[in-house]
């Protein structure tokens, strides 16, 4: 079954209305999860479960959000290093890392993520992984 | 001493399902200071939502204490969602009904019903609902300063927790 960007977008729209009790003109897909619509921390591991129930599929420990990232390889004085920006990259095709390359403060991460992301994140999901 | 809201388990289906119970005494202290605008004759002590709400944290974070044998330290992490519709006064008993409804390394979330049973008469009926999301925080936190024992699961809980729990080393 092919399900459109728009049809995605709309339960992913659902879902950061529940997860973060945002209103849904909120929610646009340059929203940022963090700044706009005000979530925290733990609203991610919500936000994961409840787009595996939405969509189906299951997701990874740090797929579709970063793990805790510790080892001095990849950030270094607070700062996420040039080794673990690539490996964000690679591991975070859904993500647009370009203006965080410009400022790779390791509180600022969760800033990367927009609507916008997640529905990039699902899109690709959807073609390449088996439902759950 | 954690302050415990629930007397007993009664019911564990591991991995899928914990049933936990309390019973309502006029003797417990905070219900001398939380009561109705009494509408119907003199004012009623009634049982505290928010403290039905921490006695649901606690069957359900059994539940998900008890798939890895307690060896995880489980945080609540977010009340996503918790509906009371009636009452709770002394004399009568709360049933907390919790189920799993997805984990990981990371956590876990959970569905949760609360009923209540009137002595006099009525049978079990259900009151509330909740949807309660546990953090492993060790899985989720690594980094911060925690203390190496389980503090969540501590000795005080043996007592309720009967059989479900590993036994000390």
């Amino acid at each position: 079954m092919t399900i459109s960007r728009d049809e995605v977008l709309e339960k992913v729209r659902g879902v950061l209305v529940d997860a973060l009790g945002v209103d849904d003109d909120e929610v646009t897909p340059t929203s940022r999860l963090t700044t706009d619509l005000h979530a925290e921390s733990i609203d991610f591991l919500d936000i994961v479960f409840r787009l595996e129930k939405a969509f189906g599929f299951k997701i990874a420990q740090g797929e579709l959000f970063p793990d805790n990232i510790n080892d001095p390889k990849y950030v270094q004085d607070g700062k996420v290093t040039a080794d673990g920006l690539a490996l964000l990259k690679q591991r975070m095709p859904h993500v647009d890392f370009l203006a965080f390359a410009a400022d790779p403060r390791l509180e600022k991460v969760s800033e990367v993520f927009t609507v916008g992301s997640l529905v990039d994140f699902v899109s690709r999901k959807l073609q390449t992984a088996p439902a759950a | 001493m954690r302050w415990l809201w629930i007397d007993a388990v009664i019911e564990h289906e591991p991995h899928v399902r914990l049933v936990a119970v309390k019973n309502v005494s006029l003797a417990e202290e905070h219900l001398q200071q939380h009561f109705d605008d009494g509408p119907d004759g003199p004012a009623q002590p009634l049982m505290p939502a928010s403290l039905m709400l921490e006695g649901m944290a606690q069957t359900a974070g059994i539940l998900v204490g008890s798939v890895r044998q307690f060896s995880e330290k489980v945080i609540l992490a977010k009340v996503t969602q918790a509906t009371f519709d009636s009452d709770v006064v002394p004399g009568q008993s709360i049933k907390y009904d919790a189920c799993i409804d997805r984990m990981d390394d990371a956590g876990a979330s959970t569905k949760g019903i609360i009923s209540r049973f009137d002595h006099r008469g009525g049978g079990w009926q259900e009151i509330g609902r909740t949807e309660i999301i546990f953090s492993h925080v060790d899985k989720n936190r690594s980094g911060l300063d925690l203390p190496e024992h389980n503090f969540v699961f501590g000795e005080n809980f043996r007592a309720i927790l009967g059989g479900l729990m590993p036994k000390s080393p």
